[in-house]
């Protein structure tokens, strides 16, 4: 069978064909082009690695940024806080003093008053006093004219010691 | 969907189109040469060899390339003529083409004493000329691509057009059957591989291909595939590993397979043979097959030429159908088994490279091959 018998001429032509190709492309082709690939891959995965650092470092960096921005803002809270306290407390103290000063002032006011109002008393107390001792006076003047009367004014006031010393 | 029936449709009528246009020459043809058309010759004379490069017939002319014919003369040494000098019969310095008799086709010398001797052969014939174009092909694609990256650095992009075309079927197949089938030495070996790959792949498909310079059946012939399988055969038993040559020579079976008749060691010495030979059938049926099947397809539209022009239109049709079907199908196999060539040579050669500590690696190369 014709088909199934290799022609020598093409097995040498073949075996020529196919060291020159093979030599040539072992040589000059395949090797280069996987190295190429080889390298590109090496290179594809540092850079993936890469840029997990960088963006590991990024993120690391925005979360230290987030903490200085939350330290910050916890102390402007603080400081916030604080000056509320003091002023408060200065308000307080500050009322506080108002209060005492104004009380104090009332009191002296009030005491004042008082005392003024005593010396008035007083004075009216005097002055009735001498009034009504001298309308007294001017009545027992117009009672006692009489002896009888005088007597009669004796006797009862001296029951009436009488009765206070019993 | 609607994409893929509108070039189904499309080929519909073409194909219509083209069966109504060849119908007038094709029974021109049949009837002004009156002789049956011998689809058994037609099939053989083109996917066999010859002295010429014959393109086609135009204009009732046979245009043929002529091609340099060298042979060794029993009297006179090496001889280098164009083949036109023999072309019809001719006899030219003692040389003509045998037609009958276990040289027809060949080249045979008529000694001085009437007797007819078969000389040495190294005739750049059809399928040698094809065989040194495709080479070229293969040669120039590869070194293309390889001559792109002596301009680039690593750190560019990767590249496009045909170094990424090459590139990515280097890749595939490294990743997809080099690397598992051969293991961890594959660096060695992927570029006989790949080469192996490349050449076929870029043999059947120019097979495939029916107008000049292509159309060579270079892969279905068994010169061509011989030369690779034992290609294959070399590189994995000049690097078989000391694991490998334990294995076929004193393989762990029971002791009686070995000491009195070495029944074991014989078969694994026949099956060292039975790789590379499958490879090479397979590789060769297959491609002469789908060359046949193509070629008898097309034939129906001769055959039926003189059954009037009912019959021949509808049958032209069906044949072109047909045909485009098998040449898609031819296109598959084309690919398919320059693949199956690259992974049953990784699998030999895998097995070949085999260190003694590598059992369960040896088991899923087994199942691999099973499963195709």
């Amino acid at each position: 069978m014709g088909l199934l018998q290799p022609e020598s001429g093409l097995l040498f032509w073949m075996c020529l064909a196919f060291g020159v190709v093979l030599f040539l492309l072992c040589k000059f082709g395949f090797p280069i082009i996987l190295r190429a690939i080889e390298q590109r891959r090496e290179y594809i995965d540092n850079s993936l690695e890469e840029a997990r650092g960088a963006r590991e470092e990024t993120l690391q960096l925005k979360q230290e940024s987030m903490h200085i921005i939350e330290d910050a803002q916890a102390q402007r809270w603080r400081i916030l806080e604080n000056t509320r306290a003091e002023q408060e407390q200065l308000a307080h103290q500050l009322k506080e003093k108002a209060e005492k000063e104004a009380a104090g002032i009332i009191e002296s006011a009030r005491m004042e008053a008082l005392a003024q109002k005593e010396a008035i008393l007083r004075e009216a107390n005097e002055h009735v006093v001498s009034l009504a001792i001298a309308v007294a006076g001017k009545v027992l003047m117009q009672e006692l004219k009489e002896p009888q009367a005088q007597e009669k004014l004796a006797r009862k006031l001296m029951d009436k010691v009488n009765n206070t010393q019993n | 969907m609607g994409y893929g029936r509108k070039i189904f449709n499309w080929i519909v009528l073409s194909a219509l189109a083209l069966a109504l246009v060849l119908e007038l020459p094709v029974r021109a043809h049949a009837h002004g040469e009156g002789g049956d058309v011998i689809v058994k010759d037609i099939v053989l004379e083109h996917i066999g060899d010859s002295y010429e490069w014959h393109i086609g017939k135009f204009v009732g002319k046979h245009v043929a390339i002529p091609l340099p014919v060298i042979v060794c003369s029993r009297e006179n040494g090496w001889k280098c003529f164009s083949s036109s000098h023999l072309h019809g019969g001719h006899s030219y310095e003692g040389f003509h083409i045998a037609t009958e008799g276990a040289y027809a086709g060949k080249v045979v010398e008529t000694l001085p004493d009437g007797s007819q001797v078969r000389p040495w052969d190294l005739s750049i014939t059809k399928t040698v000329a094809g065989l040194l174009i495709n080479s070229t092909i293969v040669v120039l694609l590869i070194l293309g691509a390889a001559r792109h990256y002596r301009k680039r650095r690593i750190t560019d992009s990767a590249p496009m057009g045909l170094a990424g075309l090459v590139e990515m079927l280097v890749e595939s197949l490294v990743d997809g059957i080099i690397k598992p089938c051969v293991g961890p030495n594959y660096r060695k070996f992927a570029p006989y591989l790949l080469t192996a790959f490349t050449f076929i792949f870029i043999n059947n498909i120019m097979g495939i291909i029916p107008i000049f310079p292509a159309g060579t059946n270079i892969t279905g012939n068994i010169a061509a595939t011989f030369v690779l399988a034992m290609a294959t055969f070399l590189v994995t038993n000049l690097f078989g590993t000391r694991h490998y040559w334990k294995e076929v020579l004193w393989p762990e079976v029971p002791t009686w397979l070995k000491v009195p008749l070495p029944i074991m060691p014989a078969i694994e010495i026949i099956g060292l043979f039975t790789k590379p030979f499958a490879l090479m059938i397979r590789l060769f049926a297959n491609i002469m097959a789908g060359h046949s099947v193509i070629l008898i397809l097309i034939c129906i539209v001769f055959v039926t030429a003189r059954m009037g022009a009912t019959v021949n239109t509808s049958m032209s049709i069906v044949s072109i159908l047909l045909g485009i079907f098998m040449n898609c199908m031819e296109l598959l196999v084309a690919f398919l088994q320059a693949y199956v060539f690259t992974m049953l040579s990784s699998v030999f050669i895998g097995m070949a490279q085999e260190g003694a500590g590598h059992h369960e690696k040896k088991n899923d190369i087994d199942n691999l091959t099973t499963k195709r």
